[in-house]
């Protein structure tokens, strides 16, 4: 129990670090966002006066102060107290200075798009390569095992944009099954309807493609574990109680397997995301990576720090959940704190 | 050692006929081994052994000979061909056709051969210096959190998913546009910071795992030192997995940095396979089929290269696998014969 509450406290804390740091950047980087929001409405105004009167200064800090959440003549301190509590209490990332929204909208809303392409990619790569990996294990040395340990190295030798790039190219624009970007058919109306979610499947098609076959790879980590795991002695034991082959397959070797690559897996939910700025570029997909990019491009600096911190949420949620239930599925290692310390 | 190793068993000093040789009779057979025989001892164990596991061994050897023509290639081959330069050729002259541009040329008549070839250096720098950091971090702090537990680990762990949380390939695109690094070397590290808290956690894991087990309780017991505990049992169980890594770490490097020249992030101040791949993407309509070659060529570049490092991964797992080598060596008798080597 006080294992998991460690755990969450921890998590918070490190959650906290993270955007600390990320504020450290943001603020005091050299010419930073602040300061250049600032010179660059100052001009603005001084095209048109003379020189600035106090209230003009008051009302240029005003507007940078909305944009970006950040008072700029406050304390450093002071300004960072506000940016948390703005984060932290009312959701309030400030607003992008391109998009002239609030920051938590745009991400909002660009969110569900990149976790159906990414997640779906992902799990489905997963389940299926645990699969064949346990497959390939328990058939080891026939043609079916050295077959698919082949094209598994070979998948792993290909990075997932040019496989990207390699689909895009056979599938959208020398067939052309399948549409080249985008993520929805232009004119139809969200919500449940036939054209919608078949254009939506449709472009989601490519990018998923993608993102499986680069996920492939796991086969062979657990083909090995697996291997490993059946030559030990207590599986003897295990069909000597007469125990069924199914459940020694699922129960001991699979679980046993999975243990050594069970928080990379869980790093991979964690990690799909920074996938997702060039995937999205490439099939021209509007969400959270595409979005992000383009506030790099842009130097829209309140959007930038808003994705920064979406994404490391997930991050780290990613990561709790691989460590509470890592006891589940080896209870070995149990609660890191009933271990002792030497 | 083996029996064999001491002739001095057949006669007693005395004369007589040899004690029967058990555990109670004997006394330390061990040779005075003079340097030069050490010498050809630690040859053998070291450098004979580990050669003999790897060359018999396909994937080894074909990985093992791709990484070595990269490294070739990045030595000797930019010397031997001349640097590529715009319109010293014909336009999308197609590959294979001329001995002059064996690969072709792109949309500014550069030979894609000479570019291919030059770019090298660079991504050797890059892969090296990424590689070599992020190994050398994750695995010193995976395995000390993972072995000394309780605070330390929460402390190292922490700041792990700090470095871990920060979004990598975002972090790097800012690091990038702030200081545009120029120096492949300086990529290299940047792109490492990312890497390395990755496999400070899998370590950790399997540290987790080793710590439990009956040989280093033993260890413990017999009071070892920490940094020998660490050294003989941990590290050098690790040591096929840390290998594993650092050939998975080079990969991650080839990826990663080809993915930020291809976006266009990291200025174009030396040739890569990344600016290549972009070059070509930016040029040519992927509509038209003659000319998908100029995009091609940079793509199985990398993919070569990344087989090379994922084969000769395997291969470092054979080569630290204390039983295989064992076998190969000459100077270590080995229970089995030695026909059997080899599986």
């Amino acid at each position: 129990m006080s294992y998991y509450v460690k755990r969450i406290a921890q998590t918070i804390v490190v959650f906290l670090s993270t955007v600390t740091v990320t504020f450290g950047m943001y603020r005091l980087m050299p010419f930073g966002p602040v300061e250049q929001m600032k010179s660059q409405l100052q001009s603005e105004y001084q095209k048109s006066g003379q020189s600035l009167s106090r209230a003009q200064i008051e009302q240029i800090n005003q507007q940078v102060e909305t944009l970006t959440n950040i008072q700029p003549d406050a304390p450093l301190f002071q300004q960072y107290l506000s940016y948390m509590e703005g984060v932290l209490l009312h959701a309030d990332f400030g607003t992008s200075i391109v998009l002239q929204e609030p920051v938590f909208e745009v991400l909002f809303e660009a969110m569900p798009w990149s976790v159906f392409i990414s997640v779906y990619g992902l799990a489905l790569g997963t389940t299926i390569s645990l699969l064949l990996g346990a497959i390939m294990a328990y058939k080891e040395g026939s043609s079916f095992d050295t077959g698919l340990t082949v094209v598994s190295t070979l998948t792993q030798t290909v990075p997932y944009y040019i496989v990207a790039i390699l689909v895009l190219i056979v599938f959208a624009f020398q067939l052309e099954w399948l549409p080249t970007g985008g993520k929805m058919t232009p004119g139809t109306a969200p919500g449940l309807n036939w054209p919608f979610i078949a254009g939506v499947v449709e472009h989601a098609a490519l990018p998923v493609l993608s993102s499986f076959v680069a996920g492939f790879g796991g086969a062979l980590a657990y083909r090995g574990n697996c291997v490993r795991e059946m030559g030990k002695g207590y599986l003897r034991l295990a069909r000597l109680r007469g125990l069924s082959q199914g459940r020694i397959a699922i129960r001991y070797v699979g679980r046993n397997a999975l243990l050594p690559i069970y928080t990379t897996l869980m790093l991979g939910v964690a990690s799909v995301f920074g996938s997702s700025i060039i995937l999205e570029q490439i099939f021209n997909y509007r969400a959270m990576g595409f979005v992000t990019f383009n506030a790099l491009l842009d130097r829209d600096y309140p959007l930038l720090m808003g994705a920064f911190i979406f994404f490391s949420a997930i991050t780290l949620l990613g990561i709790l959940v691989a460590d509470l239930t890592y006891g589940i599925i080896d209870p070995r290692v149990e609660g890191g704190a009933n271990r002792e310390s030497y | 050692m083996s029996r064999t190793d001491s002739p001095a068993n057949d006669t007693e000093t005395d004369g007589g006929s040899p004690v029967e040789d058990d555990l109670f009779t004997r006394t330390s057979r061990v040779t005075d081994s003079s340097r030069t025989n050490r010498l050809r001892h630690a040859l053998d164990a070291h450098v004979y052994a580990p050669l003999a596991v790897a060359v018999e061994d396909t994937r080894t050897l074909i990985g093992g000979t791709i990484v070595a023509g990269f490294v070739l290639m990045a030595t000797v081959g930019v010397v031997l061909v001349e640097p590529p330069q715009t319109m010293e050729g014909p336009i999308f002259q197609q590959p294979f056709r001329t001995l002059e541009y064996p690969l072709g040329t792109g949309g500014l008549g550069k030979d894609l051969f000479a570019q291919v070839v030059h770019s090298a250096p660079s991504m050797l720098k890059m892969i090296l210096a990424g590689a070599l950091l992020s190994t050398g971090i994750g695995t010193l702090i995976g395995t000390v959190a993972g072995y000394k537990g309780g605070r330390l680990d929460t402390a190292l762990m922490g700041f792990t998913d700090l470095v871990l949380t920060i979004p990598g390939l975002a972090l790097i695109v800012v690091l990038a546009a702030i200081y545009r690094p120029e120096d492949p070397v300086l990529v290299g590290l940047i792109l490492g910071i990312d890497n390395w808290p990755r496999l400070s956690r899998t370590i950790r894991s399997q540290v987790l795992s080793i710590r439990e087990e009956a040989f280093t309780e033993a260890s413990r017991i017999m009071g070892l030192s920490e940094a020998t505990l660490l050294r003989k049992d941990v590290i050098s169980n690790l040591m096929p997995y840390i290998s594993i890594n650092f050939a998975n770490s080079a990969r991650r490097i080839i990826f990663e940095s080809v993915a930020l020249y291809f976006l266009g992030i990291l200025p174009f101040t030396t040739l890569n396979w990344g600016v290549m791949l972009n070059e070509a993407y930016e040029n040519i309509s992927l509509t038209d089929p003659t000319k998908l070659y100029v995009i091609l060529v940079p793509m199985v570049a990398i993919i070569v290269l990344s087989l090379g490092f994922i084969l000769a991964s395997q291969g470092l797992d054979r080569v630290f696998n204390v039983q295989l080598r064992a076998r190969h060596a000459r100077t270590v008798a080995s229970d089995e014969p030695k026909s059997e080597a080899g599986d």
